[in-house]
């Protein structure tokens, strides 16, 4: 087959670093937004919100509002709650989790700064903000639990009296024995981990425009969301409308980062008004509100511990998690997500067997958590690359060293983690060697003592991780939710030879489209310019989950790849029936029948598609040409298939002013087949940038009563291109052989080491000065107190 | 977020701007840039009935050089400021300073008139004015004043103009032979507001430090000449004890206040590790 051909060979995209197509739209400022479509006779919406973080509310006056300019309807939570149902985030296999039914506009009472407790529609938004700021509200403040770690003191209050108490979910994991041998050890270190609360801010904010059609009792919802057919399902549920009377679509969106696949109630009650007016309902969150309400994360508390035999092998961990979630576990995905991963992450990249652990997520009346980009990763790697570097402190040993120790081998596959994990393969070894190799491990070494000499710390920070991707039903379905842990394909092919891809997995920026089209145009064998790409409507593209937990490309671009398969031979069966010879003997190459031996092109594809389409009359009487084809695809050999990498971070501080600067970032990743370098390096940097904002920028500031204290793009700190470093991005490639394509995500990876890594160089450079910080975000001020100079 | 309605006129002139603002008094607003007044009305933190825009009136927008001062327009741009050639031979500082200012978008609109009326404790542009001693000259229909920067800035966002006046013009000595300055702030990401940040100038004959001038800004309500400090370097030669003895009086001449990430015991140690680099820089 690879013998030298004069005609055409075969050739593929898989690899290729392909442009995306979309990107030349959107920067000519094509995209098509939520924002950027205008429906006739649409009305604008502002919520009331409370701003109080916990409060009664005792009455509620619409009249004035009802009255202003412009003014269409108002309402309240028990105007709202006659067309939506509410909700409660929780699902089976979290045993124990509970949470209180939520609405979409609060009804009796507040329990975050910011949730919503009345709605004003008018003509334009200025007009229902205008409205909005005479809407009377009586509020009756009470005591705001803003404190993870007393919540669930005796003293405080319960934030749902129903519930009995402020815990909402609390696992352990015990593989026995586990104080003994952290009894018996050479040694034990231990450590106390905060990170602040931050949450993922979105060029774009929320959007929503919900239009309700009352003669077909029909709601289509054009929606900035990454899982539109969860979407539908929930709509139609709380709406009570049948499932196929919902179209949800998500064209273009900017951003999401686990933000926009939960369910949030001012979009839920968006829809809902449409339904009771009629018309179509628009509505934005504006900067203010995103800080407020769109979902937050990574609020943890950590008391951890480790311990060793005397050759630094790593016996055991012990890991105590809180969490606070705010006043629900979001809807469908719950807020039990994030801590769980903790607790499953903890110590995945080593070899060890001994495991101790408590997870506690507790309510709180603080905007809700869910879900965002490398959920409960940061946290695990962090606590576990954190203690991993103190042990080797402690025993004199090189980091680097430590962790050739104790990453799992290699060759030790499957493996299955004390936590419970199964890893189907992974490349811990040659990823470090890779990267020590890259970075110039004992060069940047030397440079670092010798610099220190002259009072300058610089300091090396590694992070060994794994990643969840491709997750298969035991994610979410298994407990219960209704999102699809598969996704779905369908190629049409047209009468000009071009391929028309329609894929239930969605874009959000980071170039799922182009990936798509690179691999149904290497499985069909043509250009990939010839491949139209179709994502984020529910009317029309195959069922399936959307873009999350880093599985667009493993499971939507397998599922793009075994319809790419099957149109091809469809295609040769259609050429065999024309040309009358043998379908096994013909190929497609960009874009024409060939001989499969020879390369001699035989039959332009686009003359085989015009007779199929046009002319089937010339056909055999018994051949219909197949020229749409669907094919889906849900991962099942695997709970999920782990991507794994090592990140390193240079960086020197400032001991006067305790200022941290990123001189340089190493990331080597494997996350088995690439399908396009580009695309992945630009998600691993993306990730990098993101989790750099965790570990040095990024926080959620609240008073004592549950203010916000810094919801504005000027105080909350977002990173920026000035502070980051150069990244250089390395790969291991191990191929899943759960599919064909052996892809494996890498959207997380970046997001879930940087931090980790900035830490520990951070600790590096301080190490001298017996200075060490673990309260994540590294403010200059974290680090002067740990210097002790304020 | 949306500004709540108000009504809006281009002033064609400056007797114009001062006839609106005598006849609205209190409730209108000059637009000068509109890169801090328009985020405050989106955010519906000031709801004025009138703007009016003077971002037309290209009189208030030079840069002069007479035999004893600079004279800025009002409106001249952050980004003027930041290119001019003779601000950058006459007060190399000031050219430093509008580079820390936002970013080249904000500088492009921003105004040097905007950020001194508008007095942001934080903002670089006052405590500029401080530090070289500039003094401004304030139109209404009363006609003109010039009032010392000394006494113009009274606290968090308030200075001593009128509500029928607004800034025609700041004016700035030409340095005294032998003056050096530098000026340095600590950001967090570059074009935030500072933690703290100041301009230092001082008159150098031999090695000894005279007419020294240190103003910060950041760190507390309003921009302030840290004069303790002053003091404790004049007649040095900026030398360490010189300095220690400067920085220990900051605590009383600054008595910083907490921002959103930092204590004051953290402001006052960020601010005198920042006046020991700065005053090496004056050699
Ligand atoms: C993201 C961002 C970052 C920024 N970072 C910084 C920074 O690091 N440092 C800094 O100093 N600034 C910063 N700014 C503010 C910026 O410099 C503003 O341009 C400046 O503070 C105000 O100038 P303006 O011309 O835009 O004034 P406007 O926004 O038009 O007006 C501001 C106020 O001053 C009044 N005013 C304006 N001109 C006059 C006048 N001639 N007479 C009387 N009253 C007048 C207005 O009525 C209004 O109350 C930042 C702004 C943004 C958006």
């Amino acid at each position: 087959m690879n013998a030298p051909v004069p005609g055409l060979k075969p050739t593929t995209y898989i690899g290729q670093d392909v442009p995306r197509p979309n990107a030349k739209r959107l920067l000519a400022g094509r995209g098509q937004y939520v924002d950027d479509i205008r429906l006739p006779r649409e009305l604008h919406a502002a919520f009331v919100r409370s701003p109080h973080a916990h409060a009664k509310i005792v009455h509620l006056n619409l009249d004035a509002a009802r009255k202003a300019k412009g003014v269409f309807w108002c309402g309240s939570g028990v105007d709202v709650a006659r067309a939506v149902s509410p909700w409660v985030g929780v699902l089976t296999h979290f045993k124990g989790l509970k949470s209180a039914p939520q609405y979409a506009v609060a009804l009796e009472r507040a329990t975050w700064q910011g949730e919503a407790v009345a709605v004003v529609v008018a003509q334009t938004r200025a007009q229902a903000e205008d409205a909005a700021q005479l809407v009377e509200v009586d509020y009756d403040p009470l005591p705001a639990v803003t404190n993870m770690e007393t919540a669930l003191d005796p003293a405080t209050p319960v934030i749902h009296a129903d519930l009995g108490d402020n815990l909402a979910f609390t696992r352990g994991v015990d593989t026995g024995g586990v104080q003994d041998v952290f009894a018996g050890a050479h040694l034990v270190v231990e450590d106390t981990f905060r990170f602040g609360r931050h949450t993922g801010v979105c060029l774009e904010p929320r959007a929503i425009t919900a239009d309700f059609n009352p003669s077909e009792q029909q709601l289509t919802v054009y929606l900035g969301n990454q899982a539109p057919h969860m979407m539908r399902d929930i709509f139609a549920k709380h709406l009570d409308l049948p499932e196929s009377h919902v179209r949800v679509i998500s064209r273009d969106v900017g951003g999401s980062f686990g933000i926009k696949v939960h369910v949030y109630p001012d979009e839920m009650a968006i829809a809902g008004i449409a339904k009771l007016l009629g018309r179509p309902i628009r509505y934005l969150a504006d900067r203010l509100e995103s800080f407020s309400t769109d979902i937050h994360a990574r609020e943890h508390l950590v008391k951890a511990k480790l311990a060793t035999d005397k050759d630094g092998r790593i016996l055991a961990f012990e890991l105590d998690d809180l969490t606070g979630i705010g006043p629900y576990s979001v809807y469908p995905r719950t807020s039990a997500v994030e801590g769980n991963q903790v607790v499953n992450l903890t110590g995945g990249p080593y070899d060890f067997k001994h495991y101790l652990a408590n997870l506690k997520v507790v309510f709180q009346n603080k905007t809700p958590t869910c879900q965002y980009r490398a959920v409960g990763h940061p946290i695990a790697v962090a606590v576990t690359e954190g203690l991993v570097d103190l042990a080797a402190q402690k025993l004199r040993l090189d980091p680097a060293e430590f962790r050739r120790r104790n990453l799992i081998a290699d060759d030790n596959y499957p493996y299955t983690s004390a936590s419970g994990l199964k890893f189907e393969a992974l490349s811990h070894h040659a990823c470090l060697d890779k990267l020590l190799k890259l970075m110039d491990y004992k060069g940047l070494r030397a440079e670092q003592q010798a610099l220190r000499a002259k009072g300058i710390h610089r300091g090396i920070g590694l992070a060994a991780l794994i990643e969840v991707t491709n997750p298969s039903a035991l994610f979410y379905g298994v407990g219960g939710a209704r999102i699809s842990a598969q996704d779905g394909c369908t190629l049409r092919l047209e009468p000009t030879g071009w391929v028309t891809a329609l894929t239930g997995v969605t874009e959000q920026g980071q170039g799922t489209e182009g990936m798509i089209a690179q691999v149904v145009a290497s499985a069909v064998g043509i250009p990939v310019e010839h491949v139209r790409v179709i994502t984020g409507d529910t009317d029309v593209t195959p069922y399936g989950g959307g873009t999350w937990a880093s599985r667009a490309a493993g499971i939507g671009g397998e599922a793009a790849l075994m319809a790419g398969h099957t149109l091809k031979a469809n295609i040769l069966a259609l050429a065999a029936a024309i040309l009358t010879r043998d379908a096994a003997g013909l190929d497609l190459r960009a874009a024409q029948i060939v001989d499969a031996a020879t390369g001699e092109v035989l039959l332009p594809l686009a003359e085989a598609a015009r007779i199929g389409q046009y002319r089937p009359d010339t056909l055999p009487r018994a051949f219909q040409p197949e020229l749409t084809v669907s094919r889906q695809y849900g991962q099942r050999d695997w709970p999920f298939v782990f991507t794994n990498g090592i990140q390193a971070s240079y960086v020197e501080v400032d001991t006067d002013t305790g200022f941290v600067k990123l001189l340089k970032h190493w990331m080597v990743e494997d996350c088995g087949t690439i399908i396009n370098p580009l695309l992945v390096d630009e998600q691993l940097r993306g990730g990098i940038a993101q989790g750099i904002g965790g570990a040095l920028f990024e926080e959620c500031l609240y008073d004592d009563t549950g203010q916000l204290l810094n919801a504005t793009m000027a105080d909350y700190l977002v990173p920026m291109a000035a502070e980051m470093p150069d990244m250089v991005i390395g790969h291991v490639c191990t191929p899943t052989k759960s599919s064909e394509l052996g892809a494996k995500g890498a959207g997380e990876a970046g997001t879930a080491g940087a931090p980790a890594a900035v830490m520990n160089a951070i600790n590096d450079a301080l190490s001298t000065l017996s200075a060490r910080v673990t309260e994540q975000p590294f403010t200059p001020e974290r680090i002067l107190r740990a210097l002790g100079k304020v | 977020m949306k500004a709540p309605s108000f009504a809006y006129e281009r002033a064609e002139s400056l007797a114009r701007a001062c006839a609106l603002l005598h006849q609205h008094a209190g409730n209108a607003r000059i637009l000068a840039g509109g890169q801090s007044l328009i985020p405050a009305l989106n955010l519906r933190l000031s709801q004025p009935d009138l703007l009016i825009d003077i971002s037309q009136l290209n009189e208030l927008r030079h840069i002069t050089v007479t035999a004893t001062e600079l004279v800025v327009g009002a409106l001249t741009r952050h980004a003027d400021i930041e290119r001019s050639a003779d601000v950058k031979r006459l007060f190399p500082v000031l050219t430093q300073a509008a580079a820390q200012i936002a970013h080249p978008a904000i500088r492009n609109r921003g105004t040097m008139g905007g950020s001194i009326a508008l007095a942001d404790p934080a903002a670089e542009w006052p405590a500029a004015t401080l530090a070289l001693d500039m003094s401004l000259t304030l139109a209404s229909e009363r006609g003109e004043r010039r009032v010392p920067a000394d006494s113009f800035f009274k606290g968090i966002y308030e200075t001593g103009m009128a509500q029928d006046e607004m800034l025609k013009s700041i004016h700035i000595p030409l340095p005294a032979a032998g003056t050096r300055s530098a000026f340095g702030e600590l950001t967090r990401r570059s074009g935030d507001y500072a933690i703290t940040g100041a301009f230092v100038t001082a008159r150098k004959s031999g090695a000894t430090l005279s007419a020294t001038r240190i103003a910060f800004f950041g760190v507390a309500g309003q921009p302030l000449l840290a004069r303790g400090a002053m003091a404790a370097l004049d007649g040095t030669t900026g030398d360490a004890a010189a300095v220690a003895r400067a920085q220990a009086c900051l605590a009383a001449d600054l008595d910083p206040i907490a921002d959103l990430y930092n204590t004051p015991a953290t402001k006052l140690h960020l601010s005198r590790v920042l006046l020991a680099r700065l005053v090496a820089q004056l050699a």
